[in-house]
C-alpha cells in the first residue's frame, strides 16, 4: 500500500512550525521558521518542511492548522486549535502525561490531557505579556544575549537574582538597573527564568497539576527555563524530543485520524 | 388587520419604552424639575413613587461602548488624569460630565446623585467625585456586602434607616413628597416587572431556548431603568409569552442549530458584543444561562424584605451563595460549558473570577474558559484570544458529547 502523507501547521505569533507525517507515525520532515502568521513564515516552512521529506504537496492527503495564524492558511482541510493540536501531540510522545505546560511566544498555556489524548480542560495567560516567550525575548535583548544562549548562562548561576516585576517593561527596567549595578548576567539569567516559571507555575496550579506533567512550546528548549519550571512545581517535567513543534505534530496526527476515519 | 399582526415585538416595545424613559427625564429637565444620576441598583421603588426622574450613567456607559464612543471617552478622561484601571462606565461618565456632550448618547445634567453600593463599592468614589466636582448633593445607601447566606434583621435595619432617609433628603431636594399609598403599587408593579422578565429568562431553560441569549443584554435595560412602571411590566409579560409560544413549538429565534448552550458570566463586552456573539453563534453555540440578566429583578412581600432583596444582588452576595447561583443555573439550564469574561472594569467580579471558575468547574465537571475583555473599554479584549479559547472550548464540548453518546 502507498504511504499516505499527512502534514500539520502550526502558525503562531512569532513562528511557524510545519511537520510532514507519514502513515501517521513517522515524521518525514519538519521546519521551525522564526516569522509568524501574517508574514512569509508559513509558507517557507511549508517548503522547507516538504523539501526536508522529500515530497511535493501533490503528495500529502490531508492538512490541519492550528495555532494563532490557523485561519488564514487557506490550504487546510482541517482548523484546529492548538490546544487541541498540543493535546494530541505530547499523548503520542507521552501516553501517560496528563498536563502539560505549553510556552509559547505571545501565551502561556496550561493543559489538561484525557488518558485519550484529548483535550480535557485549560487555562491560559492574560493579557500579560509576562511568562511568555515574548517576556524571555525582550530579556535577552536587554542582556544583549541570543534566547539560545540563556540555558547555558543559567546553569552557571551562583546567586540567583529576584525579578520583582510581571510587568515585561517594568521587569525590563529592573534587569537594566542590575546590569548598570554589574549584577552578574548569569544570576539575572537564571532570576529571568525563575521569573517566567513562577508565573507559569502558577497557571498550572489554576487548572490544577495532574502527574506526569511536559512541557512543550519554543520555551522548552531552554533547559534553564525548564529547570526553573521543575523547581517552582516541584515535580519532574518531562520535555519532548521537538517541544516547538508539539502542537504541528498533534495537527499531523489529526489529520492522519480523519483521513483514517474517512476511507 | 388582526391584533396579533398589529401588536408590535416586545423587544421593539422594550426599545421604545427605554427611549421614552430617557425622553421623559429630558422633558422633566426642560419643565426645571429636579433630576438625578441613580445607579443601577438603587431602590428604584423610591424614585419612580415620589415621580422623581432619574438617569443612569451605567446604563449610558454600556450604550455609549456599544456605539464605540468607549475608547475616546476613556482615553479623555484618561487625558483629565483618571487611572485606566477605573472602571470604564465610570471613565465614561466622568468624560461626559466634563465634555458636556458626547455623540453616542447623552443623559440630562444632574441635580442630584443616588448611589447603592450593592453592585459595586467603587461607584461610592465615582459618585463622591462628581459629587464634589458639581457641587450637588450625593445621597447614599450603603448595603454591607454579605458574608453570610442571609440578610439578618440588623443588616435590614440598617438600610431600611437610609431607605427612609434618603425619601426624607429627596423630599427636601425636589420639592416632592413621597405617597405610601403609591409607594405600595410601585412595590406591586415592580414585583409584576420583574416576575415577568424572570419568567421570560427562565425559558432559556427551553431545549432549545426559545431565544439568543445575548438578548437579554438587550432586553434588560427597561427591568433596570423602569420596572417600577405599569408599561415595563406589560411589556416584559408580552416579552415572556413570546418566548413561551416559541418554546411550546420548539423554536427559537436564535440563528441556526443549538448545537451547545453556554453559562456567560459577567457583563457583556458592550465594545464587542458584535464580535463575542457572532464567534459564538457561528459555531452553534447559545448562551442558556447568565447572572447579569436576571440580576435586575426584585422579588419581595413587604419593605422589610424590599431591604434584603436589595442585600441581594449578585456583587452584594458572600461567595458560596454567589457560587450556588451559577451553579444551580447552568444545571437547570443545561449548559455544555462556560464562558467567564475577565472584565477588567469590575473589580469584584474579576477579583474573584478566578476562584469562581475554578469552583464552577470543581462542581459541575463542565468545561470553562476565561476571557480577557471589558464592559466599555475596547483596548482590553483580542479577538484571537477570545477566538482560540471558544474554538478550544468547542472542541471539548463536542468531545464530551461523543461521550455521552457513546454511554
Amino acid at each position: 500500500m502507498a504511504d499516505v502523507y499527512t502534514m500539520g501547521i502550526d502558525i503562531g505569533s512569532t513562528a511557524s512550525k510545519c511537520l510532514i507525517l507519514k502513515n501517521g507515525t513517522d515524521i518525514s520532515g519538519y521546519a521551525v521558521i522564526g516569522a509568524g502568521t501574517g508574514t512569509s513564515g508559513p509558507k517557507r516552512s511549508v517548503e522547507q518542511a516538504l523539501s526536508n521529506a522529500g515530497i511535493t504537496i501533490n503528495e500529502i492527503s490531508g492538512i490541519t492548522a492550528t495555532g494563532y495564524g490557523r485561519n488564514t492558511f487557506s490550504e487546510a482541510d482541517w482548523i484546529v486549535s492548538e490546544l487541541s493540536c498540543h493535546a494530541i501531540g505530547i499523548h503520542a510522545v507521552f501516553p501517560d502525561v496528563r498536563t502539560l505546560i505549553d510556552i509559547g511566544g505571545q501565551d502561556a498555556k496550561a493543559i489538561r490531557v484525557s488518558t485519550t489524548g484529548k483535550l480535557e480542560n485549560f487555562v491560559m495567560n492574560d493579557k500579560c505579556a509576562a511568562g511568555t516567550g515574548r517576556f524571555l525575548d525582550v530579556m535577552a535583548r536587554v542582556l544583549e544575549l541570543d534566547v539560545s544562549e540563556l540555558a547555558e548562562r543559567d546553569a552557571m548561576a551562583e546567586n540567583v537574582v529576584n525579578i520583582s516585576s510581571t510587568c515585561t517593561v517594568f521587569a525590563e527596567s529592573e534587569v537594566i538597573s542590575q546590569l548598570s549595578n554589574n549584577v552578574n548576567i548569569c544570576d539575572l539569567v537564571a532570576g529571568i527564568h525563575r521569573s517566567v516559571a513562577v508565573r507559569t507555575a502558577g497557571l498550572a496550579k489554576r487548572l490544577g497539576i495532574v502527574e506526569p506533567v511536559a512541557m512543550s512550546g519554543g520555551v522548552a528548549l531552554n533547559s534553564g527555563a525548564a529547570r526553573a519550571l521543575e523547581r517552582e512545581l516541584g515535580i519532574p517535567v518531562r520535555i519532548p524530543p521537538l517541544p516547538q513543534i508539539n502542537g504541528a505534530y498533534g495537527a499531523a496526527i489529526y489529520a492522519w485520524e480523519h483521513r483514517k476515519q474517512e476511507r | 388587520m388582526s391584533d396579533s399582526i398589529e401588536k408590535k415585538p416586545a423587544k421593539i416595545v422594550l426599545r421604545e419604552l427605554q427611549n421614552k424613559i430617557a425622553e421623559e427625564a429630558w422633558e422633566a429637565k426642560k419643565r426645571g424639575e429636579k433630576v438625578g444620576w441613580c445607579a443601577s441598583n438603587f431602590p428604584q421603588e423610591i424614585t419612580t413613587a415620589m415621580g422623581i426622574p432619574v438617569v443612569y450613567p451605567e446604563n449610558m456607559g454600556a450604550a455609549v461602548g456599544a456605539k464605540g464612543g468607549g475608547q475616546r471617552m476613556c482615553e479623555y478622561a484618561e487625558g483629565m488624569g483618571y487611572s485606566g484601571d477605573l472602571c470604564s462606565y465610570s471613565r465614561i461618565n466622568f468624560a461626559y460630565a466634563d465634555l458636556k456632550k458626547c455623540e453616542e448618547m447623552e443623559i440630562p445634567f444632574p441635580d442630584f446623585l443616588l448611589c447603592c453600593n450593592n453592585i459595586c463599592n467603587c461607584m461610592i468614589k465615582w459618585y463622591e467625585n462628581l459629587a464634589l466636582e458639581m457641587n450637588i448633593p450625593l445621597l447614599l445607601i450603603d448595603i454591607p456586602h454579605l458574608d453570610e447566606r442571609t440578610c439578618d434583621e440588623d443588616r435590614i435595619r440598617y438600610i431600611r434607616a437610609q431607605f427612609d432617609d434618603c425619601i426624607r433628603q429627596l423630599e427636601e431636594i425636589t420639592g416632592k413628597k413621597m405617597d405610601l399609598e403609591k409607594l405600595k403599587s410601585v412595590m406591586e408593579v415592580s414585583q409584576r416587572s420583574s416576575r415577568a422578565w424572570l419568567r421570560a429568562v427562565g425559558y432559556m431553560a427551553s431545549t432549545p431556548s426559545p431565544f439568543s441569549g445575548f438578548d437579554i443584554f438587550n432586553n434588560m435595560a427597561v427591568a433596570n431603568v423602569g420596572r417600577g412602571t405599569i408599561e415595563a411590566a406589560e411589556a416584559f409579560e408580552q416579552l415572556a409569552d413570546e418566548y413561551e409560544a416559541l418554546a411550546a413549538k420548539g423554536e427559537s429565534t436564535f440563528k441556526g442549530e443549538e448545537k451547545y448552550r453556554i453559562l456567560f458570566e459577567g457583563i457583556a463586552c458592550w465594545a464587542h458584543l458584535k464580535y463575542t456573539y457572532k464567534a459564538l453563534q457561528t459555531r452553534g453555540i447559545n448562551l442558556t444561562a447568565t447572572i447579569y440578566g436576571p440580576a435586575f429583578s426584585f422579588l419581595y412581600g413587604n419593605l422589610d424584605e424590599l431591604m434584603a432583596a436589595y442585600a441581594y444582588v449578585p456583587n452584594s452576595n458572600c461567595f458560596e451563595r454567589e457560587l450556588e447561583l451559577r451553579v444551580n443555573d447552568a444545571l437547570k439550564n443545561k449548559v455544555d460549558g462556560a464562558i467567564f469574561h475577565m472584565n477588567r472594569s469590575c473589580k469584584h467580579w474579576s477579583g474573584n473570577l478566578y476562584e469562581m471558575e475554578r469552583r464552577f468547574r470543581e462542581q459541575t465537571g463542565l468545561p470553562t474558559i476565561v476571557f480577557d475583555g471589558d464592559q466599555s473599554d475596547p483596548r482590553c479584549f483580542s479577538e484571537a484570544q477570545y477566538e482560540t479559547r471558544v474554538e478550544a472550548l468547542v472542541e471539548i464540548m463536542e468531545e464530551n458529547k461523543k461521550k455521552e453518546v457513546k454511554a
